[in-house]
Formats: C-alpha cells, sequence, structure tokens
C-alpha cells in the first residue's frame, strides 16, 4: 500500500454510492396542507435545503428519490399517492412529515387516512403540526444516515426483501403499471430464510 | 338582509311561506311543493336573481324538530346586495326536491354537493353525480346517523409495499 498516489482513497463500492446517494436526494414534494407551507420554507433561502444536497425539487415521480408526504391525505388522495409512489425509481425513500401525514393528527374522520404508513412504506416520520424546517432538516440527516448504512450498490437489499422472486406482472388495479407478481420459483419458506445473510435487515417498513 | 317591496311581494304572491327575521337576515318557510315557484318568482319578478348557495340541515336527533332535512337556498339581488333565505323541508324515505338548475346553471355543482353530502335527489338535474366523494362511496356522511369515523371507507385501500415497487 506505500506506493498508493496521493489524492487516492480506497473505499467500499457501496459506500462510496450511498455517500452519493445521501447528498443528492431530490425530493417529491407531495403537499396537500399547511406542512407544505413548512416544507416550502425549508427549501427557502433562511432554511436551505440546499445545504443537504435536497435542493432539487421535482414535480415529476420520475425524477425524483424522495418522497415528502407533507399534510393529511384523504382516501381518495390515496391510489393518487400510491401511484407517485410507484412511479418512483429505486431507491426511493419516503419522509412523512407532520402529524396528520403520520397519524390522520385531529381529523379523526370518515375521509381523512389515519397515516399514511397503513398504505405506503414510510422511512422516517417527523412529528409537529407543523414541523418547524428544522425538524424536517433532522429528518433528511437521519435518513442520510439510513441510507449510508443500508443501501448497496447494486440494489440488493432491495431484490432481498422481494423473497422470493417474483415476475413482473401488470398490475390488477391498474393495467397501466408493472408491480411485481407472483413468485417465480416455488420455494419453502425455510429456504427463502437461509438466502439472507444472517443478521440482515428485512424490516423496510 | 330582504327589503320591505320583497317580503310584501312575497306574501301576497305566497301567503303559506312564514317569513320570520332573525339578526336582521330574513328567511322565508315554504312548503317543498312551490319551492320551485318561490325561487322562480323571486328572481323573475323581484329581481333575486344570484344563487349564492344551496345546502341542507339534518334535523335529526334535533329537539322539537318535525322533519328531518332543511333545505337552504339564499338568494341575493346582484345590484342592490338584498339577501333572502328559502327555506324548505323534505323527509325520509327519498328525501326529493325540484332542481333548479333551470333557473341557474349555477346550481348544477351545489345540487350535486347536497346530494353527495346529504342524499336529496333533485328531480330533473341534468348530471346528479357525487361531485367531492370517490364515486363508489355509499354513504351520504353529512348525515347525522353516519359515524364521524365512517364505516371502514378511510381502511379499504390496497396497500402497497416496498416489494410492490
Amino acid at each position: 500500500m506505500t506506493d498508493l498516489p496521493d489524492n487516492v482513497v480506497i473505499t467500499r463500492l457501496d459506500a462510496l454510492v450511498n455517500w452519493c446517494r445521501k447528498n443528492s436526494l431530490w425530493p417529491m414534494p407531495f403537499a396537500t396542507a399547511c406542512c407544505g407551507i413548512e416544507l416550502m420554507a425549508t427549501g427557502a433561502s433562511r432554511h436551505d435545503i440546499a445545504r443537504f444536497g435536497a435542493e432539487v425539487f421535482r414535480f415529476s415521480p420520475r425524477q425524483c428519490d424522495l418522497m415528502i408526504v407533507a399534510g393529511r391525505v384523504v382516501m381518495k388522495m390515496m391510489p393518487v399517492l400510491q401511484r407517485i409512489w410507484l412511479q418512483m425509481h429505486e431507491p426511493k425513500w419516503c419522509i412523512s412529515m407532520g402529524a396528520c401525514a403520520s397519524t390522520g393528527g385531529v381529523f379523526d374522520t370518515y375521509a381523512v387516512v389515519q397515516g399514511i404508513d397503513r398504505f405506503i412504506p414510510v422511512d422516517v416520520y417527523v412529528p409537529g403540526c407543523p414541523p418547524r424546517p428544522e425538524q424536517l432538516l433532522q429528518a433528511i440527516i437521519d435518513l442520510q444516515e439510513k441510507i449510508q448504512r443500508e443501501g448497496t450498490a447494486s440494489g440488493r437489499e432491495a431484490f432481498r426483501r422481494r423473497q422470493p422472486p417474483r415476475a413482473l406482472v401488470e398490475d390488477p388495479r391498474n393495467p397501466r403499471l408493472v408491480v411485481a407478481g407472483p413468485p417465480l420459483f416455488a420455494s419453502s419458506g425455510d429456504e427463502a430464510a437461509s438466502d439472507r445473510p444472517a443478521g440482515s435487515e428485512t424490516s423496510a417498513t | 338582509m330582504a327589503s320591505p317591496e320583497t317580503l310584501q311581494k312575497l306574501k301576497e304572491r305566497f301567503p303559506e311561506a312564514e317569513i320570520s327575521e332573525f339578526r336582521g337576515q330574513h328567511r322565508a318557510v315554504v312548503p317543498a311543493g312551490i319551492v320551485h315557484d318561490v325561487l322562480k318568482f323571486l328572481k323573475e319578478e323581484v329581481g333575486l336573481a344570484l344563487i349564492i348557495d344551496i345546502t341542507c340541515v339534518d334535523y335529526l336527533y334535533y329537539p322539537n324538530a318535525r322533519d328531518r332535512f332543511g333545505v337552504v337556498y339564499i338568494v341575493g339581488h346582484p345590484e342592490t346586495a338584498e339577501r333572502m333565505i328559502i327555506k324548505t323541508f323534505v323527509n325520509d324515505p327519498a328525501p326529493t326536491l325540484p332542481t333548479v338548475t333551470d333557473l341557474w346553471e349555477g346550481a348544477n355543482w351545489l345540487e350535486r354537493e347536497v346530494w353527495d353530502m346529504f342524499g336529496i335527489r333533485f328531480e330533473g338535474h341534468p348530471d346528479l353525480r357525487r361531485i367531492l366523494l370517490p364515486e363508489d362511496f355509499q354513504d351520504h356522511p353529512l348525515r347525522k346517523d353516519y359515524p364521524l369515523q365512517g364505516r371502514g371507507e378511510r381502511h379499504n385501500i390496497p396497500v402497497v409495499t416496498r416489494d410492490l415497487g
């Protein structure tokens, strides 16, 4: 190792890829209520989400990897939210911002979904009504730690969640979407468990 | 608030209307059978030509209420800002009123909202569909006998997990 040139660092590829990913999160602002105002404030100059590399808000899910659900989601909006989530590319993450998105908040009524995590995966929850921009920034910092810890360059962890491997089929609810279908190979539960390396995280929501 | 002339004209033409005043607001309670005639008269002969709102009140569990639904029409005068409230009552089963979309095109969505939330049918409405709630919703949620937290509609959504993505 003594002949390693200057300015050369050796690291794991996964760590490098995760470092790139966590410092260039592109948020999809799903802002439905007053939390959206705080989300905008987070993006504005005083709080400046650009310090964390996440300033590129895109309104197309195809270009995003971080969904920020800011505000209450009603049951009529939930299929829209799910569709946008499915349109985002892996690797992707989700922040549930505020009391309403996380639990329904004070809106315990027939129309309001009591926490989006009942219907889509959530990585980080932000408490508050609405949360301060600092809280959202803390959530992004926490998410960055999670990304650095968990991701792999090849997306093995995303594949591993999908035990056993599945065929891609049309979504029965929406023929224009392609989703994971039935298992490709018949296998018992024990085999599927033994495929996982010891100690790997498989409880991704 | 309505001008004395308006109230006088209404009294002469429709003696069965019960006109009352509360804090400067005038309202006339009329039988459901003549509500369309009353509104047409107010629009065409009195000048209250603006439909401001159509809404509804459910008097279920209300003390001393004789009827279940009170449908409220608020009409206004576009020049004098005069206002008048016309109220009528309908009952279960199948509460129905004649539509006023032939008088005001703008009543279309207002009546759809009343249908959506209270289940009052408007006979002759050109397109009486739900306007706010999903099309497959089964109930009329602003009725007092509908539970606040619903009948499971907010939970009856397919779940998207990571391995679907």
